[in-house]
């Protein structure tokens, strides 16, 4: 890697300051994907701000009967919260699903949300449970507007993601066809029955998380497989590479929205 | 038996420094003054090398020496060479194009060598290599075997791309066999190509001693000696006296570690550059991906004619076979000696032909990776045998068993040269058979039927040739070189006794699997016993490990120098007890005079070697000998491998739920090693069949550069396996009748996987046979298609 200043500072305001009075500074959470760009030089920032240890990022909480979940909380505890086995399982199997048992331990919520690598499986949960997304700047960004393509979200280039609030659904599952060799989603698809109707968020499909409304509105005449079943998935939007084509990604998104069903239930 | 001898399950003495963290690798090893290597590689499949202008990193902090390949040139360096001579059809020799250390003129693959920068520190030496400027005249790329003939020439010299268009075998005889055939079975395959995969990278520390004028390379190595041997008789870096080779604990090889690489080279050549400070190279996993020599990257047609019996006629194969930008080291003799020569398997087929033509393209050059020619043609045949019983309407082990060579045949002389020593295919087939419960298959095919999955068994009857002999034989083929192993046993005043190999372990096990021989052998306690090797300083002469030779060949040396020890013994002992030499019987350690209770521990007649105040007239003191073995023929394990695989059809995915691997592997030392080897070999079958395969695009870059696209297998993409290893024949080649068994998992379970999932979804699909291959191959079924 690149020589840089690195920073750890002792308070969300401090690491905002820390932002926004270096242009070319980065965050630096779990670091599951930035320390290996680092290492491959393929980024070179002046400095590294370390927000991977700010109490003000921690914890899940109960909230007006959802989870909020602070946004340096890693994968593994996610996986663990009885708090958030109880209210909504669909999130806490996501989260024990992600990569391998390193990736867990280390990345954090905030970090994959920030990063928005298409095939990341936190943002099928974001989207799919129609969360929101609390920052330094005291902003509720709502999950659907949060994700605005690949690599790309709403927060402004000085803004931290400090939490997210998951509204507890009537019912949701997650089921993800994994890449064997990276373990991210090649299709994952998240389902929920929720207070303001079905919600089907797709990642890895496309170079961003999507809805896939069609689905929704089917389920939402039905919720049963063959609803699913007479949906047509349009591959044209969908990526097409080494690990999968176009039309083999539309044929899983209805495989797995199956499986989201059956799990939920 | 002695408590820790041949047969005994001993653990592995040296895994305790190896999962405590206190193995000792090339990358531990730090030396005072040492520096830091970095090479700066093409990031163009083929170019012409414009311009490279040093002035700009030689200008950064901390940077001792830019070299490129003029440099190499200038000081006289020769190229790294292919050192097996193979000759086509025609008589003329293989083509091998110049491959030198550091590219001259032209780059020939994503990864090519093209300068080094030596820096006190690493991250110095990485922003010199950055600031490097080498302009390029991009040339087009000539990719995979396709286009191989007719593309753009990777040597301008080298017509065609063409190194070579070898045949072996009876071509009138397969002509006329297939003219009067009742059925011929007619396929076309591919064998992917695979990264090796080592978990330890490869690395190296060149150092020029000026007070001694001598040079050290610590590298990694699975065969220090020819090492040596190439840098100092091929690349001339220094004369072979004047060079010590040490590969310390190395993690991982599967072949890959076997080669003259150039960036060893360059090290050893740099330090002297610098005036003889120490330089460092370790290869960060990219360049692993990018530059350790692949293996396999075959692509075939092959006819099988059988009679209306089923009973196999003849087989014709031809064959292409990718070696990359460069010949590397033993490139030549794979697709050739080590593929075309099994091609018989465990089968009396009256006449068999094979031609191969061998292809230069714009990748990373192709060498032997665990099996080694072997894994390709196991895979070939065992393919086109179920697609042959599938055709007669006959079962896959039926047909095979009709035309086993039967155990009252050997020694059996193949129609492609080899001459079998011993074997008994049946009784594997039969066992592998009964432990897979193969007729309570239709029920579990049912079973899985009603869970909304195609079930499907597989069946692989591999054979392999191992421990690579005789020397006389492959220098006949070609070899360059000798391919004996040699063995010292040295025993101190104390008793203990230290064995020195000419083999080199690097996962293999052999310093628990040698001990263990020797406690067997002269009867000292197995703790006694400590084997040396990887230094061609302490070592005598040897060729390494590979093949699975280091039992068969370096661990008869070690039988014959044990044989001294004793021979010597005796006359020592005949002296102490005054009897006749002829008398003395040696057993469990103790010299006894025939018929009486008089007799000398081996302790005792060590110790009045050592000191010998009364000792024989004329003999010499000290108990220290060393062995050469040069074995007959090579040793032939066989073994019949059963896969039974669950696909689901929504997805395409592939679960092996059961594997059973049946193994002749001859006798067998330490059976939990053997055990361990299969495993290992059967997982890397698994992943070829099922999960890895090197993926270049048109233009040459590698697609498959790191794990997150290049699949290895994980713990939980394989079953538990069910492996037997312990009833075999007893191989005629070496004393102990011992095979090899390093190699058998990777050789024979691609077929048996394949075979499963055709046998499960009526169709063949290639390797590795990824859900979406699997998948689509479900939907082009006749079936799928009616249903539409």
């Amino acid at each position: 890697m690149y020589a840089f200043n690195y920073h750890r500072p002792a308070s969300l305001a401090e690491a905002a300051r820390l932002l926004a009075s270096n242009p070319e500074a980065k965050l630096l959470a779990g670091g599951q994907t930035y320390i290996p760009t680092l290492k491959q030089r393929l980024a070179r920032p002046s400095d590294v701000i370390d927000i991977g240890g700010l109490a003000e990022l921690k914890g899940i909480t109960e909230e007006a009967g959802g989870v909020t979940i602070g946004a340096a909380v890693r994968h593994a505890e996610v996986a663990g919260s009885a708090l958030v086995r109880r209210l909504i399982p669909a999130l806490a199997s996501l989260a024990e699903g992600i990569g391998d048992p390193q990736v867990r331990n280390r990345g954090t919520l905030g970090g994959s949300i920030a990063n928005n690598d298409p095939a990341a499986d936190y943002p099928a949960a974001v989207v799919g449970l129609g969360a929101t997304v609390r920052t330094s700047k005291g902003r509720a960004i709502a999950g659907d507007a949060f994700f605005t393509g690949m690599f790309e979200t709403a927060l402004e280039p000085d803004e931290i993601v400090t939490a997210v609030h998951f509204p507890k659904p009537e019912k949701a599952a997650y089921a993800k066809f994994p890449n064997p060799a990276s373990r991210y989603a090649i299709v994952g698809v998240f389902l929920a029955k929720t207070a303001s109707g079905i919600r089907v968020a797709v990642t890895g499909a496309a170079p961003c998380v999507f809805r896939a409304t069609a689905l929704e509105q089917a389920l939402a005449a039905s919720w049963s497989a063959a609803s699913i079943d007479s949906v047509t998935i349009d591959p044209s939007n969908l990526n097409s590479d080494i690990h999968a084509q176009a039309d083999y990604r539309a044929h899983l998104v209805k495989v797995m929205a199956k499986r989201a069903l059956a799990a939920a239930g | 038996m002695a408590e820790k001898g041949i047969g005994a399950r001993v653990p592995r003495k040296e895994d305790l420094r190896f999962i405590t963290g206190r193995g000792r690798y090339t990358d531990d090893i730090n030396q005072p003054g040492q520096a830091y290597a970095v090479f700066v590689r093409s990031p163009h499949a083929h170019a012409r090398i414009k311009r490279i202008d040093k002035a700009p990193a030689l200008a950064l902090p901390g940077v001792l020496a830019v070299l490129d390949g003029q440099d190499v040139a200038a000081d006289g360096l020769g190229n790294l060479i292919c050192g097996w001579l193979v000759k086509s059809k025609d008589g003329s020799p293989m083509k091998m194009g110049k491959h030198p250390l550091l590219a001259q003129e032209k780059v020939r693959y994503v990864g090519d060598r093209v300068a080094v920068v030596v820096a006190e520190t690493l991250a110095q030496a990485k922003d010199a290599a950055e600031a490097l400027v080498v302009e390029y005249e991009e040339l087009p790329a000539v990719v995979d075997l396709a286009g191989a003939h007719e593309g753009p020439l990777v040597h301008d010299e080298i017509p065609n791309n063409l190194c070579y268009d070898w045949e072996l075998g009876d071509k009138a005889a397969v002509d006329a066999a297939f003219a009067r055939a009742h059925h011929v079975t007619r396929t076309e395959l591919v064998n992917n190509r695979l990264v090796p995969n080592a978990m330890e990278p490869r690395a190296a520390i060149g150092h020029y001693d000026p007070g001694q004028d001598a040079f050290t390379l610590y590298l990694t190595s699975q065969n220090p000696h020819v090492h040596r041997l190439v840098i100092s008789a091929f690349v001339g870096i220094a004369p072979e006296h004047k060079l010590r080779v040490v590969a310390p604990d190395v993690g991982g090889g599967f072949g890959s570690k076997i080669f003259i690489y150039g960036e060893e080279c360059v090290v050893l050549w740099a330090s002297k550059k610098i005036g003889g400070r120490p330089v460092k190279w370790t290869a960060e996993r990219s360049e692993s991906f990018l530059t350790d020599a692949h293996g396999r990257d075959h692509v075939s047609r092959a006819e099988l004619a059988l009679d209306k019996d089923g009973n196999f006629l003849a087989l014709r194969v031809n064959t292409k076979a990718n070696l990359g930008g460069y010949m590397s080291t033993f490139s030549s003799c794979i697709p050739t000696y080590l593929y075309a020569t099994l091609l018989a398997g465990q089968y009396k087929t009256p006449a068999i032909y094979c031609d191969v033509q061998a292809y230069y393209t714009n990748t990373a050059p192709v060498d032997a990776y665990r099996g080694a020619g072997r894994p390709e043609a196991s895979f070939l045949l065992e393919t086109l045998i179920d697609q042959a019983a599938m055709e007669m309407r006959m079962d896959p082990a039926e047909i095979r068993r009709k035309n086993f060579i039967p155990k009252t045949a050997f020694p059996y002389q193949t129609p492609v040269a080899l001459v079998y020593d011993t074997g008994d295919y049946e009784a594997c087939l039969d066992e592998a058979l009964r432990l897979v419960d193969y007729a309570g298959f239709p029920a579990r095919r049912a079973q899985s039927e009603k869970n909304g999955k195609l079930r499907g068994i597989g069946i692989s009857c591999y054979i392999e040739a191992c421990g690579i002999a005789p020397s006389a034989v492959v220098g006949s083929l070609g070899a360059g070189v000798g391919l004996w192993e040699s063995a010292k046993v040295r025993f101190t005043h104390t008793g203990k006794v230290q064995v020195l190999t000419g083999t080199h372990t690097h996962g293999q096990g052999h310093e628990t699997t040698f001990s263990q021989l020797v406690a067997e052998k002269l009867g000292v306690p197995y703790e006694d016993v400590e084997v040396i090797h990887g230094d061609t300083e302490k070592t005598p002469v040897g060729m390494g490990t590979y093949g699975s030779r280091s039992l068969a060949v370096g661990g008869e040396a070690l039988v014959r120098a044990c044989d001294k020890i004793i021979a010597k013994g005796k006359k020592i002992a005949a002296h102490l007890l005054e009897a006749s030499e002829a008398d003395i019987e040696f057993r469990d350690g103790k010299f006894t005079v025939a018929g009486t209770d008089k007799s000398k521990t081996i302790g005792e007649i060590v110790f009045a070697a050592y000191v010998p105040h009364n000792y024989p007239a004329g003999l010499e003191p000290g108990m220290e000998e060393s062995a050469f073995f040069d074995p007959p023929n090579f040793t032939f394990p066989s073994g019949t491998y059963v896969c039974e695989v669950e696909v689901d059809p929504q997805t395409g995915e592939v679960d092996v739920v059961k594997f059973v691997a049946v193994d002749d592997f001859g006798n067998v030392i330490n059976p939990m090693i053997v055990e361990g080897q299969v495993h290992g070999g059967l997982v890397q079958g698994i992943g070829q069949a099922l999960l890895e395969g090197v993926r270049y695009d048109a233009g040459g870059q590698l697609l498959t550069g790191s794990y997150m696209d290049y699949c290895m297998p994980r713990a939980d993409d394989v079953p538990s396996f069910e492996v037997h290893t312990v009833r075999g024949t007893a191989c005629t080649s070496n004393s102990m009748g011992v095979k090899g068994c390093g190699e058998a998992g990777a050789i024979g379970a691609p077929a048996a996987v394949i075979n499963a999932i055709t046998n499960a979804i009526g169709v063949r699909v290639e390797m590795p046979a990824t859900p979406e291959r699997v998948w689509r191959a479900i939907q082009s079924r006749p079936m799928a298609k009616a249903a539409e």
